[in-house]
């Protein structure tokens, strides 16, 4: 009998997965985006500290097409985020576990992700 | 950890095509998970065409026909045929179920089957379960108790305290929530996974078992139990319709009140 390791069953890339997970896993990554992002605040507020100069430049940076886009999805980001921790501490008292009620709650949560960061780019721009 | 290829011995190669019998009426394409533990080659994914005319209505059909009239060495598990015995769990049409309860006529283009995910597989559709049952002992599924039972009768229970197990009693162990469940795939040597939890709920929610103290000591633990994201894979993919979830978040909500 031939001797080797037996194979491991294929996982994630075959596996259909449900829209309450795809928001779980968009949890993990935008959570990941808001702390990459958290170094352009930082990078933002410590050039106000160094100097007008610097003050203009960094405005220029975020204020030019690349860097709105990049705030943008940072925004989204940020309320997708927010909201789907809201979720989560729904969850954290033992509230909403049924299926259909997940399926209810995590419509909700991009729908307020979505409504909030055009709200919020609505106000900035306009 | 977090590994989405599968290791160079596991990757799936183009299998067998078996076409179907002239003269066949409503044909429908399996894909399905091959591996041969003697040949020293890879898994490949053999195409089976079947009539569905002259074949039952449950996947556990198709297999079973293919088994007998196709190919006899391909290799499942199976018992009741009914949903109750949990043995043909596998993963069809990208969702972990059992092949007894999944009708054809769900699955929409090619029926793709495969094991049950990220396991060491025996052969084809069998995967090597060891680990899991070895979870399911150390949460001690039994009745632990410390009060001698009374010599003339049963243990009694209220209907209400009868009422909390449902929901858990009902869990076949097929291990389809277990092996759906990415926190599983990703730290299954040290997250018990939503089957066991579940079990393990099952037990602390017992009124008659009088450890529920040290079980929820066990379970203490950043792994064991708090592994668990909440990503709902397992409520969504039970065969029986339970909530793995919900008892996991049962057992979270236990542990935090009993700080107060």
């Amino acid at each position: 009998m031939a001797q080797r390791t037996r194979p491991l069953s294929p996982h994630v890339l075959n596996y259909r997965f449900p829209f309450v997970a795809l928001l779980s896993i968009s949890h993990r990554v935008t959570g990941i985006a808001l702390s990459i992002g958290t170094v352009l605040l930082v990078y933002w507020l410590a050039s106000a500290a160094y100097g007008p100069a610097a003050y203009e430049r960094a405005s220029h940076v975020l204020g030019s097409p690349i860097g709105l886009l990049v705030l943008f999805v940072f925004s989204f980001c940020l309320f997708y985020h927010l909201s789907n921790g809201i979720r989560h501490l729904f969850w954290d008292v033992g509230l909403g576990f049924e299926l259909p009620t997940a399926v209810k709650s995590g419509r909700a949560v991009v729908v307020a992700a979505v409504g909030l960061t055009v709200l919020t780019w609505a106000i900035a721009l306009f | 950890m977090v590994e989405f290829a599968l290791p160079a011995n596991s990757k799936v190669l183009p299998g067998k095509s078996h076409k179907a019998p002239a003269g066949a009426t409503r044909v429908k394409t399996f894909q399905i998970y091959r591996f041969d533990p003697d040949s020293g080659a890879n898994p490949r994914l053999d195409s089976f065409e079947i009539d569905l005319d002259d074949c039952g209505p449950m996947v556990l059909d198709a297999l079973l026909k293919i088994k007998n009239e196709v190919d006899a060495t391909l290799t499942l598990r199976r018992s009741c045929r009914e949903g109750i015995c949990g043995s043909c769990a596998m993963n069809i049409d990208g969702t972990n179920t059992l092949a007894c309860l999944k009708p054809i006529e769900e699955i929409k283009g090619t029926a793709r089957i495969f094991p049950l995910p990220h396991m060491p597989v025996i052969k084809d559709l069998v995967p090597d379960l060891s680990v899991p049952y070895a979870q399911l002992a150390s949460i001690k599924p039994w009745m632990q108790t410390e009060t001698p039972q009374p010599p003339d009768r049963e243990v009694l229970q209220s209907p209400e305290d009868r009422a909390k197990l449902d929901g858990l009693w009902e869990c076949i162990l097929c291990f389809c929530c277990q092996t759906s469940c990415p926190s599983y795939w990703w730290n299954g040597d040290r997250y018990l996974g939503p089957a066991v939890l579940l079990q393990a709920a099952r037990w602390i929610h017992d009124s008659r078992d009088e450890h529920t103290g040290e079980r929820l000591d066990e379970l203490e633990d950043p792994f064991r139990l708090y592994r668990c994201h909440t990503i709902m894979n397992c409520t969504s993919t039970c065969p029986k319709g339970l909530n793995p979830a919900k008892a996991i978040g049962s057992i979270k909500e236990k542990i935090a009140s009993r700080q107060f």
